[in-house]
Parts: structure tokens; sequence; C-alpha cells
């Protein structure tokens, strides 16, 4: 007979209650320790079921989400490029809730008492023993006047949240003039999925190149160059859309003038067809309600053997709100959350935790429809700084290849299938 | 309540470490290493194949895109360590989520 590791977790927990000599024992008394993860992307998602994965029956996992369905960040700006619909990209989360025995609350965090580990959420109050926030980002559009309202923000899409936002996007694209001009800015770093700006560049190129070749591209970049795979994306552009891509550094936007299609920078004003400005980041709210976005007001300090905010006392923060030398991308966010659940795990149950993580990150960016290239690393805890740094050999590919936009693809399933599944 | 010593006897016993590395591999090779198809599945897979094909890809003797950076961030405790792993995992096929249409309502 074989025994997978969360059945040996149940006969484990039977053992101990009756040997009285776990601290499982205490618990037998009241309900199971209750761990809620507020967020439903790549981040929460996978603590949620990491959770469950390692902790079997010894805890019931809570998942707040206001979505009801998850739509992927990576791969969706080859909705822009056209070789990929929206749907492509859009899952439900029945599978991951029914296999792994989730509570799933749909609804808004309102307010956290981390003192009396209570949330309140629109429709109900929440108790927690452990709280696990993956908040994703928040947009600051305080810097950029003119995007204030709805509207605003809708005739100029951000598209750094997949769905509806993509889909605008993709549409503004196709009714542009076939001479048009589309204008796209970047802020500054840190932001979400640091190649993912010159990637779209990319992708909105490719569209161009088939459909509307007159047209051209400028983007607008806050930082000083390339912020991610600067030597591949700089040949792409220039192999692939020669022309067709105009890069302005040190070019932050500082108003747009949404009825003249216009966004200002300090030194020009640029008029464009299509405009789609990405503010700058910040962790997201419910992560804000708590005050744990201590660096800068907007980043989330932690300590990186159990996720645990530096400044809130039991809430654990992960993905892309999370202050570090680390890339914000999904492959992140789920290493994060999984060292995050074994170390929630650990305190629950009183087991020993990983007290020197090592975790993989590997992103694809899209050159065109089928050519991709990528950038990955080993991370490794630093026992002196007490941070994640990169461990030797990580690195990018040596050019986009038609083998690497299989991988792309393969990671993109299998993330799926690992977070949502 | 014999059974629990038995299991002890059966179950392997990973270090949270381990545990831990070998989950960072999902993102490609799926929950447990149960790819859903392109990448090997690494569940079940020989110890010996495992720990030899890794260090053909850190001394560039098996070319890779992507694996050789992986292979040298690693200790040779890590992949012998994650070969024991994967070889005991149990072989699931590995499923895609259920593809859902957007919700007009899915904004942000």
């Amino acid at each position: 007979m074989t025994i997978d590791r969360r059945n040996f977790l149940k006969l484990g927990s039977a053992a101990a209650l009756l040997t009285g000599c776990s601290p499982l024992l205490r618990a037998a008394g009241r309900p199971k320790p209750r761990v809620v993860v507020v967020g439903g992307g790549y981040a929460g998602a996978a603590a949620a079921k990491y959770l469950k994965l390692w902790g079997g029956n010894t805890v019931d996992v809570v998942v707040v989400e206001p979505s009801s369905q998850f739509v992927s960040c990576p791969l969706s700006n080859l909705v822009l490029g056209g070789s990929k619909t929206i749907d492509d990209l859009t899952f439900s989360y029945a599978a991951l809730k029914k296999n792994h025995d989730l509570q799933w609350v749909r609804d808004s965090v309102v307010a956290i008492d981390p003192e009396r580990k209570k949330l309140v959420l629109g429709r109900s109050d929440f108790g927690y023993d452990k709280l696990i926030l993956a908040p994703g980002v928040d947009f600051i559009y305080d810097a950029l006047p003119g995007l204030e309202s709805d509207a605003a923000r809708k005739q100029v899409p951000h598209a750094w949240k997949a769905g509806e936002q993509t889909v605008n996007l993709r549409r503004q694209l196709e009714s542009m003039p076939d001479d048009g001009v589309f204008v796209m800015s970047i802020p500054k770093a840190p932001y979400r999925c640091p190649p993912g700006p010159y990637e779209r560049a990319c992708q909105v190129a490719f569209y161009f190149k088939q459909h509307k070749p007159k047209a051209r591209i400028i983007v607008l970049d806050a930082n000083p160059e390339i912020v991610s795979k600067k030597g591949l994306f700089t040949k792409a552009w220039a192999d692939l859309y020669p022309g067709m891509i105009d890069y302005r550094p040190n070019s932050a936007v500082i108003e747009v003038d949404v009825a003249g299609q216009t966004v200002m920078t300090e030194f020009e004003s640029i008029k464009g067809d299509v405009l789609n400005v990405i503010p700058p980041q910040r962790a997201g709210i419910p992560a804000q309600l708590v005050q744990a976005n201590n660096i800068d007001k907007r980043w989330c300090e932690v300590d990186f053997l159990t996720y645990e905010s530096m400044v809130v006392p039991h809430v654990h923060i992960i993905g892309d709100a999370v202050s570090a030398a680390l890339p914000k991308s999904a492959h992140m966010a789920t290493s994060q959350a999984r060292v995050c659940a074994n170390a929630v795990l650990a305190a629950l149950t009183e087991q020993p935790i990983d007290a020197s993580p090592v975790f993989a990150n590997t992103c694809y960016s899209y050159v065109s429809d089928h050519m991709a290239m990528h950038v990955a690393n080993v991370y490794r805890y630093n026992q002196a700084k007490k941070i994640m740094l990169s461990a030797e050999g990580g690195g990018v590919s040596d050019a986009p290849s038609e083998l690497e936009a299989d991988y792309a693809r393969y990671w993109a399933q299998n993330i799926w299938s690992d977070v949502l599944t | 309540m014999c059974i629990s010593g038995s299991a002890f006897a059966q179950t392997p016993q990973y270090s949270p470490h381990i545990q831990v590395l070998a989950a960072s591999c999902a993102a490609c090779h799926g929950t447990d290493g149960n790819s859903v198809g392109g990448t090997p599945v690494l569940a079940g897979l020989d110890s010996l194949h495992f720990i030899r094909q890794m260090k053909a890809f850190r001394s560039g003797e098996r070319p890779a895109t992507v694996m050789q950076r992986h292979a040298k961030g690693l200790t040779e405790d890590e992949i012998v360590g994650l070969a024991a792993f994967f070889a005991t995992q149990p072989r699931v096929a590995g499923k895609l989520p259920p593809s859902v249409k957007l919700e007009p309502s899915h904004d942000h």
C-alpha cells in the first residue's frame, strides 16, 4: 500500500489525537484553524491550493475574491496582437474550489482588524487564525491629471489587468486609422511584469505589420532604458518591425488631455490616435487597508521566510504587492505563495519551516505570434541579508525562437493547471 | 492505529525545503511534476535519470533553452532531494482548468 502525503497527514493527525503528543490535540475541542486568503489571482489561488494540498484536513481555507472568473495577465498582450482572444485566457474557479474543498466567498474586503483577527467584507464578517493577502496591484492615478474619471480611463485604457480593459484596447487598435499613431507609456520600475510593456510594443507592431503597415508606435518610457531583456527587445524591434517603433526613454507621462488625445511629458506633448497609459502601481487595496504598504507607501516589506508583513503582525502578503528584488511575475507570485503556505501551516502545527527557501522564475515574452524568448533565474534566501538573491546561472535567451514560443505555451498551460485545478 | 507506524515507514519524508523547492517547478512541469503536456512529466521519473539530466544541463552536455539556468542555480544536495521527491510522486493526468467566456462585468 502506498500512502500519499495528504493521507499521511490525515493518518498523522489521527494518530496524534490518540497519542496526545501533538499540538493538534489542543485544537480537537474547537474548530480547525482557519486561513483566509484575500485575492484569487496567481498568488492567492496558489496559496489556497497548496494550503490544502499540504495541510489536508488540518486546516480550513477560505478565499475572498470579487471576480467570478480568472483572467490571465500572462499572454494577454497576444490579444492585442490578435493571435489569442480574451476567452482563451479566461477560466472558471470551479475545479480549484471542488478539488481542494475551498470555501469561496465572492466579495470584496472593506476593512481588516488585525488585532482581533477579523475581516469585514461587503456582505459578511470573517474571523481568521491566519490571513494571507494576495492583493495584486492598484494603479496610482494621483499623478496623472486628466485620468480622474471612469470615462477617461475607458478612453485611455491601461490594459494592465487582463479583462475588459484588454478587449477595449484591442478594439481601439482595430478601429484606428491605417496610418494612425499608437502611444503607450511605461511607469518607472518597479511595476507588474517588467518585460510586459516591451512585449506589448512587439504585439501591437505585429498587428500593425499585417493590417496597418503605415501605422506607428511611440513608446514613452519613464525609465532611462528598457527594464528587461533590453538587447533582445531592441533587436526584435529592429529586425521584425523596422521603422515602426519610436522608443523614448526618460519620458514619464505627467498629464493626459483626453479630449485632445494627447499625453504630456516634461519635455513634449504627443498626440496619438490610440493612447495606452500604464500608470505607476502600488500594493492592492487590501494591503493598504492594514497599512502594510510601508515601502514608499507603495509596496509591502515582508519576512522572506514566512511572507509575514514586517509592520503588521500575523498578516502575510504575497505576489506583486511585495517589495523585493524579485520580478513581479506570475511564476514568482506562485513561488512566494508556496513558501508562505508552508510557513503558515508550519506555524499552525508547530512544525519546522523551510529556513532557506529557494525558488525559480521563468518568464517568456512573445515578439510575434510564434516567436518568444525567456528570462530565467533561481533565487535563494541569503541568511545574512535576509532577502532573496539571484543564484548563479540565470539569464536571458540568445535570441527569440519558435521553440521557446512552444515552451511559453507549455508554461502557461502548466501554471494554469497548477493554480486553477 | 498500527497503520500509523507503517505509514511512517513507507512515506518518504521530504524536508520542507525540498517540498517547497519542488513546487516551484510546477509552473512548467505541473503540480507535483504532472505536466499537462509539452514539458516532461517529472512525477515517477527514475531518480538516477533525473540527476543525470540535471548534471548534463549544468555542464552543457545536454543543450537546453532554460533548464541549464535552473540546474546551475541548485546545489547537488537539492538536485538529489528533488530527484527523490519526483520519483515518488504518483502519476496523475494533469488537467487544464475549465475555460469560460469573459463576463462583460469583469473589469478592473
